[in-house]
C-alpha cells in the first residue's frame, strides 16, 4: 500500500501557475497563479462574469487553458500537469482522488437511481464488488450527511433539494478524495436548508483534512468555509489573501465596494 | 410467373465484403460493438433484418442453415427467413440442430451443444447493454473505450435492493475476453453459460442500430455478478411434458380458460429429436402446435 | 526573558476607496514587547487604534509597514510579511483571540462552539467537549444552554462563550479585546482568575481594557496607544 504523505503536508496539493483562458478576443482568464495545500479551503468569490466559474473549470480539468498550466500532486506524491494526463487517468481521478460539486444537485446525481445506488457507484467504478459491502458503506455516508437511512432505496427524484445536495457530497466523499471543487454549493437553496448544508460542510473539511476550491458569489459563504480567498473582477485576480482579512481589511476598491455592499440582517 | 433473379442470399457482393470486413473486424476485438453500413431489406427493422445481413453475408452454397425464433423453429418468422435464404441462396435447411453449419437465432441458444465449424448468428435488438442506464452515445462509447463499466454494476445493485436479488431475467450483461462488456441480446440468462469458451463462431447483428459484434470460439464470458449474489441460472422447476428433459429451458403454455398450463422445452428441435429417440414426458402433445415436419 | 510578541514600527494606514480614496492613518512606529507570563494592557481613547494594533498581531488587519515578531515554536516569524498559511499556522499553534463579539455561527450548538478549537487541534470530541463543559461552567452558563446555538443568547452570555472558547486552548499567547465589557462583578472576576491562571501557566497576553479597576487586577505593564498615534 502506498504511503500517504503525512511528512509532505508542506508540499502544495495544486498549483496554478499563470493561467489564462481566452474565448476569442474575450479573455475569461489572466494571469492566475496560486498554490493550494493540504487542509485549506480557498473560496474565489466575484460577481457574475468575473470569470470565476471559468476558472474552477480549468482547475477541475474540465477546460484546456489557453496558456499557463494547472499541476496536481497525485497520490505517490510526483506532482502532474493536468494538460499531460490522459483522458482515463484524468476520468479516474475525477472519480476517486477528487470531488465536484455542481450548484444543481441534479447535474451531480444519477435521478432515476437509487440513493445508496449514487453514493455506491464510485465504488463500484474502482472495482468494489461485494454487495453488502456497498450498501453498508453507502449506509454510513447517508448518515454522515444527515439523510435518513431509510431513504437509501428512494431516488433523488423524491428528494428536496437540501437533501439532494446532501447526497450529492455523499457520492463525492465516498471515496475519500483528497480535493473537491464547489460551484456555489448552497445556490438556489433556502436560507435554513443552506446553513444546515454549510455547518456539514464545515465540519466534513475538517474531518476529512479536505483541500476545497469553494465558487461563490455570496461573502457570508466564503467567511464561513474558507481560509483563503481570492477576488476576482474581469477574469483577473484582484485581491487575495486570508479569508478574515480580506473581508475586514480590504484594500482594493472593487472588494471594498463588494464588502460594504452586503446588506444587514 | 417472373421469378425474380437474387444474387446469392440476395445481398450484393459489395455489400456482403463490407459485412464481413466488420465481421473480422468484430472477431479480432470479442464483444466490440463494430458500426457497420446496415443495408435496407425486404423486412421491416425489428424482424431481425441485423441477423439476416450477417447470415447472407456468410452464407455458402454448401452450408446447412437452421433458422429459430425463441427456440422454435416453426414460429412465422422463423419460417420467413427460412424460407427466404431457401429461395434466394438455394442452400439446404434443417431442423436439426446438430446437421446445421449456420444456426440463425432470435433470443435463445440451441440445447444440443454447439460444435466446432459452426455459427450461431444472434439478432440484436439494442447492442449497447448501457443504454438504459446512459442514453447518451457518445458517453457510453467513452466508457467502453476507457472500460468504465462501474454502471453496469449500478444496474445490479438497483435489483438486488429493489427485489432482493438481481432481477434481469433475459439480456443479462456479460464481460467478454476479460474486457468488453456486452449484452448477449434478449436471451434469458439461463443460457449465458453455454456462451462461455463454446466451440462455435457466435456473431451478433443489429440491423437497426447498424453494429455487428462477436465471440470467436473458446472466449470467455462471464456473467456479471457481485461476488454475494452470485450470477444463478434460473429455470421453472419441471421437466419437459412433452419429453421428460430436466435440463431444457422451458415455455409456459396456457393450454385452458381455467389456468391450466404445461411446460415444454423451447427449443422444439431439442424436444423433438428427444422425442424420436423415445424419451417422453407426461402429456402426448401440446395444444395447438404444429410440429415443423407438418405440410405448410 | 523571551518576547513573545515583538513590535518594531508598524504601521497601519486606511484607504477608504468609496470615499474618494481618503486617507486615514491609524498607527504608526509602534513598538512594543510581550513577555511570557505577563498581561501588558493596551490604554489610550476610543478610535487611537487599540484594536487595530491587536487585530494586525493576529493576521486580521494587514500591517503596512514594520515588523510584528512572534515568537512561534522556538523561533521569531515576522507575521507582517508572512504567507497566509503561515498565519494560518501561527493561529493554530501560538496565537489566540477573543474578539469583543462573538461571530455566532448558525446551528451549533455552544459547547461546541467552545470545544472546536481543541478538536481543530485533532482532540477527541469527548474530551474537548468536557473542557468546555468545564469552562462554561466556570463562567455560570447554565447547563441546559449548552445545546443551544449562542446567536439566541444575551451579550453578556454570547461574550463568555466567546471566552471561553479563546482560553479553552493551550496557546503561549492571547490576544483580549475587551474581554469583560458587557460581564457584571461575578463573572469579570472569573474572568480575572482565567487571566490569572493562564499567566501562572507562562502565556503572554496583551489586552484591551476599559475598566480601571479591572486593568489594575491584571496589567503587568501598560502601553499608552496615543504615543504611536499617526500625524494627522
Amino acid at each position: 500500500m502506498i504511503q500517504h504523505e503525512s511528512a509532505d503536508a508542506s508540499d502544495p496539493l495544486l498549483v496554478a501557475d499563470t493561467l489564462c483562458k481566452n474565448y476569442g478576443r474575450i479573455a475569461a482568464c489572466r494571469d492566475i497563479s496560486f498554490s493550494l495545500y493540504r487542509g485549506e479551503v480557498l473560496a474565489i468569490v466575484g460577481e457574475s462574469g468575473s470569470g470565476k466559474t471559468t476558472l474552477l473549470q480549468l482547475l477541475s480539468a474540465q477546460l484546456a487553458p489557453s496558456a499557463g498550466r494547472v499541476s496536481y500532486r497525485m497520490r505517490d506524491g510526483i506532482m502532474r500537469d493536468l494538460a499531460s494526463l490522459g483522458e482515463a487517468e484524468r476520468r479516474f481521478l475525477f472519480r476517486t482522488d477528487w470531488g465536484y460539486v455542481h450548484q444543481d444537485p441534479a447535474m451531480g446525481l444519477r435521478m432515476a437511481v437509487s440513493a445508496g445506488a449514487n453514493v455506491g457507484e464510485r465504488l463500484m467504478a474502482v472495482g468494489w464488488n461485494n454487495y453488502r459491502d456497498i450498501r453498508n458503506t453507502a449506509c454510513s455516508w447517508l448518515e454522515r450527511v444527515e439523510i435518513d437511512v431509510d431513504r437509501i432505496d428512494d431516488a433523488p427524484r423524491t428528494y428536496s433539494g437540501g437533501m439532494r445536495q446532501r447526497l450529492q457530497l455523499a457520492r463525492n466523499l465516498v471515496t475519500e478524495p483528497r480535493l473537491v471543487f464547489m460551484d456555489e454549493p448552497t445556490g438556489g437553496l433556502d436560507v435554513s436548508v443552506q446553513a444546515r448544508l454549510l455547518d456539514l460542510l464545515r465540519n466534513l473539511v475538517n474531518q476529512l483534512q479536505l483541500a476545497a476550491i469553494v465558487v461563490t458569489h455570496d461573502l457570508a459563504v466564503a467567511r464561513l468555509l474558507s481560509h483563503r480567498i481570492m477576488v476576482m473582477k474581469g477574469g483577473r485576480v484582484i485581491e487575495s489573501g486570508l479569508t478574515d482579512q480580506v473581508l475586514d481589511d480590504p484594500r482594493e476598491p472593487y472588494t471594498q465596494l463588494l464588502v460594504s455592499s452586503i446588506l444587514p440582517v | 410467373m417472373n421469378t425474380p433473379a437474387y444474387n446469392f442470399a440476395y445481398l450484393d457482393e459489395q455489400t456482403k465484403r463490407m459485412i464481413r470486413r466488420a465481421i473480422l473486424k468484430a472477431i479480432a476485438i470479442p464483444g466490440y460493438q463494430v458500426p457497420f453500413a446496415s443495408r435496407e431489406m425486404p423486412m421491416p427493422y425489428g424482424w431481425g433484418t441485423g441477423g439476416v445481413q450477417v447470415t447472407a453475408a456468410i452464407l455458402g452454397p454448401s452450408d446447412v442453415l437452421k433458422v429459430i425464433d425463441q427456440g422454435s423453429d416453426d414460429t412465422t418468422n422463423a419460417i420467413s427467413i427460412r424460407k427466404f435464404f431457401e429461395k434466394t441462396a438455394g442452400i439446404a435447411t434443417t431442423t436439426v440442430t446438430v446437421d446445421a453449419s449456420v444456426i440463425q437465432t432470435r433470443h435463445r441458444i440451441p440445447e444440443a451443444p454447439l460444435r466446432e465449424g459452426q455459427v450461431l448468428v444472434y439478432q440484436v435488438p439494442i447492442p449497447e447493454p448501457l443504454r438504459f442506464l446512459e442514453p447518451r452515445e457518445t458517453e457510453t462509447r467513452r466508457m467502453h473505450a476507457l472500460a468504465e463499466y462501474g454502471l453496469m454494476h449500478v444496474k445490479l445493485y438497483e435489483d438486488i435492493a429493489r427485489f432482493g436479488q438481481i432481477a434481469t431475467a433475459y439480456a443479462y450483461p456479460v464481460r467478454v475476453n476479460a474486457r468488453y462488456v456486452m449484452d448477449p441480446s434478449p436471451t434469458p440468462k439461463f443460457d449465458n453459460p453455454k456462451m462461455d469458451h463454446c466451440p462455435a463462431l457466435q456473431l451478433f447483428g443489429a440491423g437497426r442500430e447498424k453494429r455487428i459484434y462477436a465471440i470467436p470460439p473458446f472466449t470467455s464470458v462471464v456473467s456479471l455478478d457481485f461476488e454475494d449474489h452470485p450470477f444463478a441460472r434460473y429455470r421453472f422447476d419441471a421437466p419437459c411434458a412433452l419429453c421428460g428433459a430436466e435440463d431444457s429451458y422451458l415455455d409456459e403454455i396456457v393450454t385452458d380458460d381455467h389456468g391450466g398450463r404445461m411446460f415444454v422445452c423451447s427449443d422444439t428441435g431439442y424436444c423433438e429429436s428427444r422425442q424420436r429417440l423415445g424419451h417422453r414426458g407426461t402429456e402426448p402433445a401440446a395444444p395447438h402446435r404444429e410440429s415443423a415436419n407438418d405440410p405448410a | 526573558m523571551t518576547a513573545m510578541i515583538e513590535l518594531r514600527d508598524a504601521e497601519k494606514t486606511f484607504t477608504m476607496h468609496l470615499q474618494g480614496g481618503v486617507e486615514l492613518p491609524v498607527v504608526r512606529g509602534v513598538s512594543f514587547q510581550v513577555g511570557a507570563g505577563e498581561c501588558v494592557v493596551l490604554s489610550g481613547p476610543s478610535g487611537a487604534g487599540k484594536s487595530s494594533i491587536l487585530k494586525m498581531i493576529y493576521g486580521n488587519y494587514r500591517c503596512d509597514a514594520g515588523h510584528i515578531g512572534i515568537h512561534h515554536h522556538g523561533v521569531k516569524v515576522d507575521l507582517a510579511t508572512a504567507e497566509p498559511r503561515q498565519v494560518l499556522k501561527l493561529r493554530r499553534d501560538t496565537i489566540g483571540y477573543v474578539s469583543q463579539f462573538l461571530r455566532a455561527v448558525p446551528r451549533v450548538a455552544a459547547i461546541d462552539v467552545v470545544a472546536e478549537p481543541l478538536i481543530a487541534n485533532g482532540a477527541a470530541r469527548p474530551f474537548a467537549r468536557e473542557q468546555a463543559a468545564w469552562l462554561l461552567r466556570c463562567l455560570n452558563i447554565p447547563q441546559r444552554l449548552w445545546t443551544l446555538p449562542p446567536s439566541t443568547f444575551s451579550g453578556g452570555e454570547q461574550q463568555r462563550v466567546n471566552i471561553a472558547r479563546g482560553f479553552i486552548s493551550e496557546l503561549p499567547i492571547l490576544l483580549l479585546d475587551e474581554p469583560t465589557a458587557s460581564l457584571d462583578a461575578v463573572n469579570r472576576a472569573v474572568v480575572v482568575d482565567l487571566i490569572d491562571e493562564k499567566k501562572r501557566a507562562g502565556v503572554a497576553m496583551l489586552a484591551i481594557v476599559h475598566d480601571d479597576e479591572i486593568r489594575a487586577a491584571i496589567a503587568d505593564r501598560v502601553v499608552d496607544v496615543t504615543t504611536f498615534a499617526a500625524s494627522a
